[in-house]
C-alpha cells in the first residue's frame, strides 16, 4: 500500500489502482455522512479534486494521487458512507483507476514514511 | 488568529482530559467534539442529557436605581418588551444598529436585585456589544462585565431528571424562567432555556466552582459532554439562528423571521435604535426572508451555496447548512426572495457547479421539546 501527502492510499493490481482515504484522514474528518464519487469512465489527473467527503461539520475534497480513467467506484459508500469511518483502508475504498502514468507511483510514500509524515 | 491570543475557559483542562478535539472559536480554544464524535453526541442530547461548556459567552449585568430605569434604557437598544418582564423571567432579543441590522442576538433576564438586568451575549460579539452598550449608557446605569462567571448548558429530555436529583424544585421551573439553586453545595443561577430545541437548562456559576460542577453533572450516567459540532447541528435542526451566519449587521429581525420576539407595544411605539427599518418592514414587507431548506438528495448544501429558482436565476443564499442527524439527511437555512419563501416552493441549490433540487420547509426541522 502506498500513501500520498493528501492522505489517500493506493494499492495496485496490474495497472489498476484502488484508491481510498487513510485512516488518519477519516479520524480527522469525523462522522462521514455523504460521499460524492467521480463518474465511471471519467478521466482524472493526478492531484486534482475527484471526490468530496461530507462530515456533519464540513465538506472536504479528495485528491487523486494518480492519473487515469475511473473504471469502478465503491457503490457501498452511497448507502453507508460511515463505512469510511469503520474501514477506511480496505472496505471503504473510493474508486479504481486504470493508470495512464504509472511513474506517478514513484512520488508516493510507503507506510513507514507516511506514518512519519502524519506525526509531523 | 494566532494560538497565543486564544483564550481558554476554566474547563480547558477538563476537556483535554476527556480527549476533546479543540479548535479556535470566537477567540477561544473550545471543544468541537469528544471521542464519541458529533453524530453520537447529537443523538445523545436528543434522547438523554448533553452537557456543554459555553463559558465563552458574554455575561454581564446592567444596574440602575430601579427596574423601570434600567428596562427603559435597554428598550432603547432592543426591540423587545423589557418593561413587561416579571422578576426572574428571561426573554430573547437583538441589539440593532441604526439601519435596523442585527449587531448581536441576546438573552436578558430581570434579576432578583432591584434595578438589575442580566444579559447573555455571543462570545464573538461581546467586546463590540459592551462598547455599544457603554456608548449609550446613561450615568445612572452601570454595565458590569461578569468575567468571573462560567456558563454550562444541560440539554435534552433527561436534563430535568438529572438536575432534580440535585435540586428537586427544578421541576417547577417553566421555559424561560430563572432561579438561584445550590447544586452539590455550589451556588448556581439557572435558566430553563437552551440552543438545541430540547428542554434544558443554562447554568451560570463562578469560574472557580465550574470544574466541580462539571464533574458533578458528568457523574450522572445520563449525562455526556457535548462539543460545539453537535451544538451546531442541534440548533440548525431546531431552526435557531447562529450569529454571523443566519443573522448579521445587514439582516433585520423581520427578514430573519424573528417578529415573535418584538412585542406589539414596541412595534407601535418604536423608540429603539433601528426602529425605522423594523416598522417599515412590518408594514411594507421585506424583499428577502430567512427560510428552512430541505435538499432532496443526500448531499449537504453548506453555507454560501447559491439558491436558484427553477429557471436558474439566483434568488438567495444558504447561511447555515449541513447534515441533520435526527432528520437523517441534509438540512439548511438561508435567505430567499420573498416570493419564494412559501413552504413547498421548489428551488435549486448550486452545489459544486450542479443544480440540486430542494424545497422550502417550515422551521424547525425537529419539533421543539420545550417545557411550557
Amino acid at each position: 500500500m502506498k500513501f500520498s501527502k493528501d492522505h489517500e492510499w493506493l494499492t495496485l493490481d496490474g495497472n489498476i489502482a484502488t484508491v481510498g482515504i487513510t485512516n488518519h484522514a477519516q479520524e480527522q474528518l469525523g462522522d462521514v455522512v455523504y460521499i460524492e464519487l467521480p463518474k465511471i469512465g471519467s478521466t482524472i489527473a493526478a492531484n486534482a479534486s475527484v471526490a468530496t467527503v461530507e462530515s456533519v461539520k464540513a465538506a472536504s475534497e479528495v485528491y487523486t494521487p494518480v492519473s487515469g480513467e475511473v473504471v469502478e467506484v465503491n457503490g457501498e459508500l452511497s448507502g453507508d458512507p460511515a463505512l469510511v469511518n469503520r474501514a477506511a483502508e480496505n472496505d471503504g475504498w473510493f474508486m479504481k483507476v486504470k493508470l495512464s502514468a504509472p511513474s506517478e507511483l514513484d512520488a508516493l510514500m510507503d507506510k513507514a514514511a507516511y506514518d512519519k509524515f502524519v506525526e509531523g | 488568529m494566532s494560538e497565543e491570543t486564544l483564550q481558554r475557559t476554566p474547563l480547558y483542562e477538563a476537556h483535554k482530559a476527556l480527549g476533546a478535539k479543540l479548535a479556535p472559536f470566537a477567540g477561544y480554544e473550545m471543544p468541537v467534539q469528544y471521542p464519541s464524535g458529533v453524530l453520537a453526541e447529537h443523538n445523545w442530547t436528543r434522547s438523554n442529557a448533553g452537557l456543554f461548556d459555553v463559558s465563552h459567552m458574554g455575561q454581564s449585568t446592567l444596574r440602575g436605581p430601579d427596574f423601570e430605569t434600567t428596562a427603559t434604557f435597554l428598550e432603547t437598544l432592543i426591540p423587545a418588551d423589557v418593561l413587561g418582564l416579571l422578576p426572574l423571567q428571561q426573554r430573547y432579543s437583538q441589539l440593532l444598529n441604526a439601519d435596523g441590522g442585527i449587531i448581536d442576538d441576546l438573552m436578558f433576564v430581570r434579576g432578583s436585585r432591584e434595578g438589575e438586568i442580566y444579559l447573555i451575549v455571543n462570545a464573538g460579539c461581546k467586546i463590540g456589544d459592551y462598547a455599544w452598550i457603554e456608548k449609550h449608557l446613561p450615568e445612572n446605569i452601570k454595565l458590569r462585565i461578569r468575567n468571573d462567571l462560567a456558563l454550562l448548558a444541560l440539554q435534552g429530555p433527561k436534563a430535568e431528571a438529572v438536575l432534580a436529583r440535585l435540586a428537586p424544585e427544578i421541576q417547577t421551573m417553566a421555559f424561560m424562567q430563572t432561579a438561584d439553586f445550590v447544586l452539590g453545595g455550589i451556588s448556581c443561577y439557572i435558566s430553563r432555556s437552551g440552543y438545541t430545541g430540547e428542554d434544558g437548562f443554562e447554568i451560570a456559576v463562578l469560574d472557580r466552582d465550574v470544574p466541580l460542577l462539571w464533574n458533578l453533572l458528568l457523574n450522572d450516567s445520563e449525562v455526556k459532554p457535548i462539543g460545539l459540532g453537535a451544538r451546531d447541528s442541534l440548533r440548525l435542526e431546531a431552526g435557531l439562528c447562529l450569529y454571523g451566519h443566519d443573522i448579521d449587521p445587514t439582516t433585520s429581525p423581520i427578514e430573519a423571521g424573528l417578529n415573535w420576539s418584538i412585542a406589539k407595544r414596541r412595534r407601535t411605539e418604536g423608540g429603539f435604535i433601528g426602529a425605522h427599518r423594523v416598522q417599515r418592514e412590518l408594514h411594507g414587507g421585506v424583499s428577502r426572508k430567512r427560510v428552512g431548506i430541505k435538499p432532496e438528495g443526500r448531499a449537504p448544501a453548506r453555507e454560501g451555496t447559491e439558491i436558484q429558482d427553477e429557471s436558474g436565476r439566483k434568488i438567495g443564499v444558504i447561511t447555515s447548512g449541513g447534515f441533520g442527524p435526527t432528520v437523517n439527511g441534509p438540512v439548511a437555512m438561508g435567505y430567499v426572495e420573498t416570493a419564494y419563501a412559501t413552504p413547498d416552493t421548489k428551488i435549486n441549490l448550486l452545489v459544486r457547479g450542479q443544480a440540486m433540487s430542494a424545497v422550502i420547509v417550515k422551521l424547525p426541522f425537529v419539533p421543539n421539546n420545550f417545557k411550557r
